[in-house]
């Protein structure tokens, strides 16, 4: 079951954005994941703000040289692990 | 003997006291508890927090016995937040208000872990030695409308295994959006406890498939985690991720352990932090270097294959059922101690509730925890 497109993706409460060690974390009950690169582009616009499809946009365009589909699967398949890890909620 | 690199602890469990208004069969506390006027005052709590965060730890475990029994906890989570540490509070949910709780969301917590003993009063009175279920689901409700992080944490064994489904219920109706259910681990009380709360190899295959289902059903909507008893696993659980690899515990009065049980292993030396750094514990003390790298290791360990994912299992464990530290985790199939195992979950009589001829329930002869003076 994918996100809804027109959704607006946003970090679920009690997970919020850390850094450790120079890097940023994505911190949540007991678990903690490393971002950088596309996962931290895709967290880092998962403010409440961002629809589903402008975040996929705004990706292709960052990384123009890949297949446009590609990265549409990929970030689509990531939202839905945070959303499945309950770190992502999908308010319409 | 270390590492060649000696890694950061990721996690601080601070346990805050142990003095706690329940009295929990199966509390994974020592034996022997720590007195009230042992308790290191505010001041000392947020150097700890403090050097935690420079040591690179990312998360802070508010536990006890019951956090909520002190009353600097707003500062101790404004102190945690300010050092950019995500804070869990670990509790039982009593006592507390809606002002209370209120406070301590204001103060900066990220995540309430909120403890049951049953789905129904009754069995909750029985395993708590008190009067706490209603509560629980009063705060339950004042949590619907605050933003925090919920799990709710349902402590599982033989008294309460036939009580999953009506578990599920409470969370359901709940905000939760993680539960873990979690299977009691035989240290401290629950070890004292373990021929009434073991449950049988059956009811323990019965309710991991009753999880799977759970997560499966309820995936995108609650995060469901469970732990399994280890006396029936084949390979034993990689302990704490380590021994003193990713967290650091500070008991009430201020000692430095790798774990919650370490206290029953002999001859360990262990640091204080009214004495020492947090960083010249983590990287020297006697007690955090025993147990790292592999030389302390004895066969099989020392020449297994799986010694870096297990790391050979539990050192209390081992010393508890083998009386060795050092030696293979007797729930290992490949332990020449197994059989101690085999013989503890052979003994398991499945006892429920006996009805005496009046047709009143006799209790199990339980030990409670005493609330520490």
């Amino acid at each position: 079951m994918s996100p809804d497109p027109n959704s607006r993706p946003q970090l679920a409460p009690g997970c919020r954005l850390g850094e450790n060690q120079g890097q940023k974390v994505l911190l949540m009950p007991e678990r903690a994941l490393r971002l950088s690169g596309p996962s931290l582009e895709i967290v880092t616009r998962c403010d409440g703000q961002h629809t589903v499809s402008t975040l996929i946009a705004e990706l292709q365009k960052l990384y123009s040289k890949a297949d446009p589909k590609k990265v549409e699967q990929d970030i689509l398949g990531y939202l839905q692990l945070l959303h499945d890890q309950r770190a992502l909620d999908f308010p319409s | 003997m270390t590492d060649a690199a000696l890694s950061n602890p990721l996690a601080l469990i601070a346990e805050l006291t142990h003095r706690c208004p329940l009295h929990c069969v199966y509390c994974s506390n020592p034996q022997e508890l720590s007195a009230r006027q042992d308790e290191l005052p505010t001041e000392s709590w947020i150097h700890v927090l403090q050097q935690a965060a420079a040591l690179g730890v990312m998360q802070v475990d508010l536990t006890g016995g019951e956090p909520l029994a002190r009353p600097d906890l707003p500062a101790l989570i404004r102190t945690a937040r300010a050092a950019n540490l995500y804070v869990n509070l670990i509790t039982s949910g009593l006592p507390l208000d809606e002002k209370r709780l209120d406070e301590l969301i204001a103060a900066g917590l990220d995540h309430f872990q909120l403890s049951f003993q049953g789905a129904l009063e009754d069995t909750a009175s029985e395993i708590s030695g008190g009067k706490s279920h209603a509560q629980k689901l009063r705060v339950l409700e004042w949590l619907r409308s605050r933003r925090v992080g919920v799990t709710l944490n349902f402590v599982i064994h033989r008294r309460n295994l036939d009580q999953l489904e009506e578990m599920l219920v409470i969370a359901e109706s709940s905000s939760a959006s993680r539960v873990e259910f979690a299977h009691v681990q035989y240290y401290g009380w629950a070890l004292a406890n373990r021929e009434l709360l073991l449950p049988s190899r059956e009811q323990l295959t019965h309710s991991l498939d009753f999880f799977k289902n759970a997560q499966e059903r309820l995936r995108g909507k609650i995060r469901i985690e469970y732990v399994v008893p280890d006396y029936y696993a084949k390979f034993p659980k990689p302990c704490m991720g380590g021994w003193a690899r990713k967290v650091i515990l500070i008991t009430p009065s201020g000692e430095a352990l790798p774990c919650h049980a370490a206290t029953v292993i002999p001859g360990l030396q262990f640091e204080n932090v009214e004495e020492k750094s947090l960083a010249e514990i983590w990287q020297k003390s006697e007690a955090f270097q025993k147990f790292r790298g592999e030389d302390w290791m004895q066969e099989p360990c020392k020449s297994c294959d799986r010694r870096s994912v297990d790391f050979g299992g539990c050192r209390c464990q081992a010393l508890v059922l083998a009386g060795n530290a050092a030696a293979t985790d007797p729930v290992c199939s490949l332990s020449p101690q197994r059989a101690k195992v085999d013989a503890i979950i052979s003994a398991i009589r499945e006892t429920s509730p006996v009805n005496s001829s009046s047709g009143s329930v006799v209790q199990p002869a339980w030990l409670y925890r005493p609330n520490p003076a």
